[in-house]
């Protein structure tokens, strides 16, 4: 494929992510914008494949060992705290339980 | 693997996101659908390796132990409280991690004959420009917040100048750059100038207005990820990079939305400057009256009430009180006392801030009312326990046309019969504004810390 007909394509499909993203979000509630953006935040971790790229190029100069190298390490912490911290909140999101339950006092403890 | 083999399998990653972002519409799949994400993270990680062999397979493992070790770390160990700054935190440093990718290539490519095609130029200076802009930007927003420098706005003269000349700095290598000039060192330069420019650019910005900031560096995170997918011509990385960015701008827009003032007043407007007209105008009717109140009083007035309603600002999260509030909206509830909260959606220093805070207090989700759904019912509340918020409880944002707030959508919480309004001091909020709400004859004070006061307040219920 020549170069040109590539970036028609990926033109295409970046218009296309445009819609996709805003159709998507727009159907969250408040309730979960916090969530949500940390969320979207793990997942532009996906620089890590990028990251990845530059590092595994055969016969690089030290220089760009350093670039990929850097890379690699904040990438991984995008995609690893991204999605830890998305989980962590998501996890305490919880539906009133049906009989209620005499007060946690393992739970009151927390957070002092 | 073949090239189109790795692209297949790159689009199962790219619909995991999808599905990802879709399951968040829902509170009872969401958790189900950052997983399923990060099942697709995990699958675009192995293609990309498989892809690459073992060159560096060594350095690729060790820099994913250090950044991984220190996300998963950070993350487990960090309050609640503190989560906006942590994710202010990763979205910075992925920010980083494509500018990096930006001089890698640049470094790769400008040796090869002939020019670099110009979309590749083109996306190599956005993937800068805009990464180093979030990776700064983030890390100012990050220090914020975590008050390692002051959260008030920092403004000086001449401030949208230098903030301008910088940015045309950036701007103008970069427009080197894709005319054809081969030196690399056009990028660091840019870089250089784009990290200036995001110091400066988050600098003036109040804390107040951080759910603003963080939402769009996330975005502009997102953009400079894409822009590296068109660098590398990697789709898994142009769509993930732009789905972030198209949802990001969306959620500030939204965030805009809901204080009622433009993206532009956000980032560029200091916001808290005007304090000093607005305090002339407070202290103009001054002489009006505080009432204060014990919490034993407060204590009888929620134990006899109906229904209390508890609105939640930044002070529940610095006081770190949501589990106290928990505790004495269950006791309330055991009085036959009906609860809700209501929440504001710029409560906090992250969009929905709130919903986190209490959700970690196993506050059930039905119980939070958003603002649309809390304001019609203020009418026939008996008490509305205001808790640490204050900018978003301000009747003047309704009423005074010389409040810098005027026209934000607000909490009528005096619609109430009565407010109760849980306060350190009467020193203005964050933002600077005078608040008549605390002179209003239906309210009443409770000065101290917001958790000492809640902790009072079940003491005294329990007792009744």
């Amino acid at each position: 494929m020549s170069h040109g007909t590539i970036l028609v394509f990926e033109v295409t499909i970046l218009v296309l992510s445009i819609f996709l993203g805003v159709e998507v979000i727009s159907k969250v509630p408040t309730l979960l914008h916090t969530p949500l953006m940390s969320g979207t935040n793990a997942i532009h971790g996906i620089v890590i494949v990028g990251a990845m790229i530059v590092l595994g190029l055969p016969d690089k100069s030290t220089y760009m060992w350093v670039l990929g190298f850097a890379a690699v390490i904040l990438a991984s912490a995008n995609v690893v705290g991204g999605f830890v911290v998305t989980d962590r909140m998501l996890e305490m999101f919880r539906k009133r339980e049906p009989a209620k339950k005499p007060v946690d006092a393992s739970q009151d403890g927390k957070g002092t | 693997m073949s090239y189109n083999v790795t692209n297949l399998l790159y689009l199962i990653t790219i619909a995991s996101f999808i599905l990802a972002l879709k399951f968040l519409s829902d509170p009872a799949h969401a958790r189900r659908g950052n997983q399923i994400g990060a099942v697709g993270m995990v699958l675009a990680v192995v293609v990309t390796w498989i892809d690459i062999g073992t060159t560096s397979w060594w350095a690729i493992t060790i820099g994913m132990l250090i950044g991984g070790g220190f996300g998963a770390v950070a993350a487990r160990k960090v309050k609640m409280t503190a989560m906006p700054q942590m994710v202010a935190l990763f979205n910075g440093v992925g920010g980083g991690a494509a500018a990096l990718i930006a001089l890698a290539e640049v470094h790769r490519i400008l040796p090869e004959p002939g020019s670099p095609k110009i979309d590749i130029s083109l996306a190599i200076m956005l993937s800068a420009l805009i990464g180093s802009i979030s990776f700064a930007g983030s890390m100012i927003a990050f220090a914020k917040l975590q008050e390692l420098i002051g959260g008030r706005p920092i403004t000086y003269t001449g401030q949208q100048f230098v903030n301008g000349a910088v940015f045309l700095l950036a701007a103008g290598c970069g427009l080197a750059l894709v005319a054809g000039v081969q030196d690399e060192w056009l990028l660091w330069v840019l870089i250089g100038a784009s990290l200036l420019f995001g110091v400066l650019f988050v600098l003036p910005i109040g804390g107040a207005d951080m759910p603003v900031v963080i939402s769009l560096l996330n975005a502009f995170t997102g953009l400079a990820v894409a822009a590296g997918g068109f660098e590398l011509q990697n789709n898994v990385l142009i769509v993930a990079g732009m789905l972030v960015g198209a949802s990001g701008t969306l959620l500030t827009l939204m965030m805009g939305h809901a204080m009622n003032r433009s993206i532009a007043n956000v980032l560029f407007g200091a916001f808290g400057q005007v304090t000093a007209e607005a305090a002339a105008v407070a202290a103009g009717d001054g002489g009006q009256q505080v009432r204060s109140a014990s919490a034993e009083d407060v204590a009888v007035m929620l134990a006899y009430a109906h229904k209390v309603v508890f609105v939640p600002g930044y002070g529940l999260a610095v006081a770190q009180a949501q589990h106290d509030v928990r505790q004495l909206a269950d006791l309330l509830e055991a009085k036959g006392v009906e609860v809700t909260y209501a929440i504001h959606p710029v409560a906090g220093r992250m969009p929905g801030h709130m919903n986190v805070l209490l959700a970690e207090a196993n506050v059930p989700y039905d119980q939070l009312k958003e603002m649309d759904d809390a304001n019609p019912e203020f009418s026939r509340t008996d008490v509305a326990l205001v808790v640490g918020a204050n900018d978003v409880v301000n009747p003047d944002a309704r009423s005074n046309t010389s409040s810098p707030i005027y026209g934000m959508p607000i909490l009528d919480v005096d619609d109430a019969q009565t407010v109760v309004v849980l306060k350190r001091s009467m020193n203005p909020g964050f933002a600077g504004i005078e608040n008549p709400l605390f002179y209003n004859p239906k309210t009443v004070m409770l000065f101290g810390d917001a958790k000492a006061s809640i902790v009072k307040l079940i003491a005294d219920v329990k007792t009744l």
